[in-house]
């Protein structure tokens, strides 16, 4: 962003206070993240940052948190982690299947009602949470699923859906249908060629679909507080409870593991986006 | 051509018009079955549980139902002077019903609700009742009177004939801090009873301001990242990604650490002498704190539409415009701004809708004065579980989105929503 030679004054300095103004938000966005990381190690148990860590004294350093987080009694975090592994694969897998299908209908020219169809399907994405909250635990408390994992998984599979529907559709957007027609006319049954044609071309848009469906579900707190019973806490129930009564650094510690986590998930979503944009042909 | 024209036929010798429809049609139920099971899913387990929560929000069979004599026979009682014989006999026999479903506690408490004062006056017929004292061939409308002086009372019969309806529309206007009253006109609550007012003022005030900071904030950054080279903005994109992508949870408690009176911005301001060490202002439990982390949370959501509007504009337009002679913010100001407008809706629509349904940050970071009306929806849907009060509330929300989204829809168009 070198400015030319010619630039007035004035314009330079608009483009200094510019640049200042988007430092500034660019630290206020990524800065409150890494407040998370020195202070899981701290080895008092205040939320501050000790005198000793201001003056990086190894002692005032401890894992002692992140221990306590695997093997601390009592600790919630050990069941609360496979829940929500479980709930997140499956919700996952669930809302790919439903999604994908549904977005292969739907992008087909034939689709009859397309406007309100779609508007139905992903009208959770833009009811807020608290209204599905409410709506999904009337269903699971009349089906007899709340305070299951199967109510959860279901919940999280409407709440998923939206995710890989969007972003299958977009993929779809821009699939050239001859190949489909190609592999019909060469004798291939339309399962054969949805799996050998279709689906390698719009992974791409398959996956980050799910990945979205993925991190709505491991980060779902609001519908899960309606439904779960104390067997099916979940890390975000967890942590909302810990928020809310004893703030402990053993929070922290299971923060940073948590954005790590989404660090991963980032690195994956940015390298299908690219390869999709590959596939499909757009380049910059 | 005339309609005699030789019709084309195909191979089979159908008319070509005929066999094209079938194939058409062919094709409309194949697209509409693969769209099928997800439609279904959907309707059965979410669309129509928000229908029920309407029927829920105005059900008021449960006393219809409980006394379905007395309403009968109150049908032809004006309501001016105390009811006649008839109508004692009729709730006396409902109430002895009642009594042995063991439901009259139920009863008074939703009388209860109507008109204060119904608790004492059921417990005592109920008492009566029980003990067999009241003959129930003659004279029960002396013997009911003289069990309580409310029963006395005409009001008292007048708030038991308001509940004869099987619908009732109290809890919206609960919602609005209004009530009917005797004479079935709409009155607001007395003003130190009006809470769910200010909740909902409070709610717009907040998702306004948040959505207004997210704008000022992100229109910035996102023309800083759509005009870099790609090298550079891929990297600052990180800034925006990752925290799009991390845990609300984690987000709001770094919040609630930055934020806390020991906590690191306090201890900035100590430093750079903005406050005295021993004066650390509150940031956090009230709406500052629920702004500021709001907006950092809600940033995302307005930078990513924004980027995906800017991508698309040429660069070439703005060296047009200052080639014509606009100053570089005539330029902007006349060919670039209106260009992004799409974007701003997108991101205003999405950051408006999320803000307005928010719930966790500001239950964790507001405090009291900070909780929305999402807050007292999830606290009438576990605490008091006065689910169709929560239902009437929320659906006053949904309909306030869904008139939001409309709006978008006409200015706008809704196929500009973009992830990522």
């Amino acid at each position: 962003m070198a400015l030319p030679k010619y630039t007035e004054t004035r314009y330079r300095i608009w483009h200094y206070f510019y640049i200042a103004i988007c430092t500034f938000v660019f630290f206020f966005l990524i800065a409150p993240l890494f407040v998370i990381f020195p202070l899981s190690f701290n080895a008092e148990e205040f939320l501050v940052f000790s005198e000793g860590m201001k003056n990086l004294d190894p002692d005032a350093f401890s894992l002692r948190w992140y221990k306590d987080m695997v093997y601390g009694t009592k600790n919630p975090w050990g069941l609360a982690a496979k829940n929500s592994f479980i709930i997140a694969i499956f919700a996952t897998l669930g809302s790919v299947i439903l999604g994908t299908v549904a977005a292969l209908g739907l992008s087909s020219r034939h689709m009859p009602f397309k406007g309100i169809i779609m508007a139905t399907l992903i009208s959770p994405m833009i009811v807020p949470l608290i209204i599905s909250g409410v709506a999904i635990f009337f269903f699971m408390a009349k089906a007899g699923l709340a305070a299951t994992h199967t109510g959860i998984v279901l919940a999280h599979i409407i709440l998923g859906t939206p995710f890989v529907v969007i972003t299958v559709t977009a993929t779809l957007s821009g699939f050239d249908h001859s190949v489909t027609r190609a592999a019909a006319s060469l004798g291939s049954n339309p399962v054969n060629t949805f799996m050998k044609v279709t689906l390698p071309l719009i992974l791409p848009g398959v996956i980050s679909g799910g990945l979205f469906a993925f991190v709505t579900s491991f980060d779902e707190v609001v519908v899960v507080l309606f439904l779960a019973g104390l067997e099916n806490t979940t890390i975000p129930v967890q942590m909302w409870t810990g928020l809310r009564e004893q703030l402990s650094p053993t929070i922290l510690a299971v923060a940073t593991c948590l954005i790590v986590l989404s660090t991963l998930i980032l690195i994956s979503a940015e390298l299908l986006r690219r390869r999709s944009e590959r596939l499909r042909g757009i380049n910059r | 051509m005339s309609s005699e024209t030789k019709q084309i036929l195909t191979t089979d010798g159908i008319p070509l018009e005929i066999s094209l429809k079938k194939a058409e049609r062919k094709n409309k139920i194949k697209a509409f079955l693969l769209v099928a099971p997800l439609l279904l899913f959907l309707i059965i387990t979410y669309i129509f549980p928000i229908g029920e929560m309407f029927t829920r929000s105005i059900d008021d069979k449960m006393i219809t139902n409980m006394l379905p004599k007395t309403f009968k026979s109150m049908e032809t009682w004006d309501g001016k002077e105390l009811p006649s014989e008839e109508v004692f006999a009729s709730f006396l026999s409902d109430f002895k019903i009642l009594v042995e479903k063991k439901e009259h506690g139920k009863l008074a408490q939703r009388l209860n609700k109507e008109k204060n004062g119904f608790t004492s006056v059921v417990k005592k017929l109920f008492r009566q009742v029980k003990r067999n004292k009241i003959d129930d061939t003659q004279n029960i409308k002396e013997q009911i009177m003289k069990v309580h002086k409310r029963w006395r009372d005409v009001e008292y019969w007048q708030a038991i004939k308001r509940t004869a309806p099987p619908y009732t529309s109290a809890k919206y206007l609960k919602a609005m801090d209004m009530y009917l009253n005797e004479d079935n006109k709409i009155v607001q609550v007395s003003e130190d009873r009006r809470i769910h007012r200010i909740l909902w003022l409070r709610t717009l005030e907040v998702a306004f301001f948040v959505t207004i900071f997210c704008f000022l904030m992100g229109y910035p950054i996102a023309h800083l990242l759509a005009t870099l080279p790609m090298k550079y903005s891929n990297l600052l994109m990180i800034c925006v990604l990752l925290p799009f992508w991390t845990s609300l949870l984690v987000r709001t408690a770094s919040w609630m650490i930055l934020l806390q009176q020991q906590g690191v911005v306090n201890d900035f301001f100590v430093i750079i002498g903005l406050v005295a060490d021993d004066n650390r202002p509150e940031m956090m439990y009230n709406k500052v704190g629920t702004y500021v982390a709001m907006t950092q949370i809600l940033l995302p959501f307005m930078v990513l539409p924004l980027y995906s509007v800017m991508k698309t504009i040429s660069p070439s337009l703005m060296r047009a415009g200052k080639s014509l002679g606009g100053t570089p913010f005539v330029a902007f100001w006349k060919v670039y701004f209106p260009l992004t407008i799409p974007g701003i809706g997108a991101g205003c629509l999405l950051v408006f809708i999320l803000a307005i349904g928010y719930y966790i940050t500001p239950a964790l970071v507001g405090g009291a004065s900070g909780t929305l009306i999402s807050n007292q929806i999830a606290y009438h849907m576990k605490s008091t579980l006065d689910w169709s009060f929560a239902s009437a509330m929320g659906l006053m929300l949904l309909g306030g989105v869904l008139v939001i989204y409309w709006l978008y829809n006409k200015l706008v168009g809704v196929d500009n929503i973009k992830l990522g």
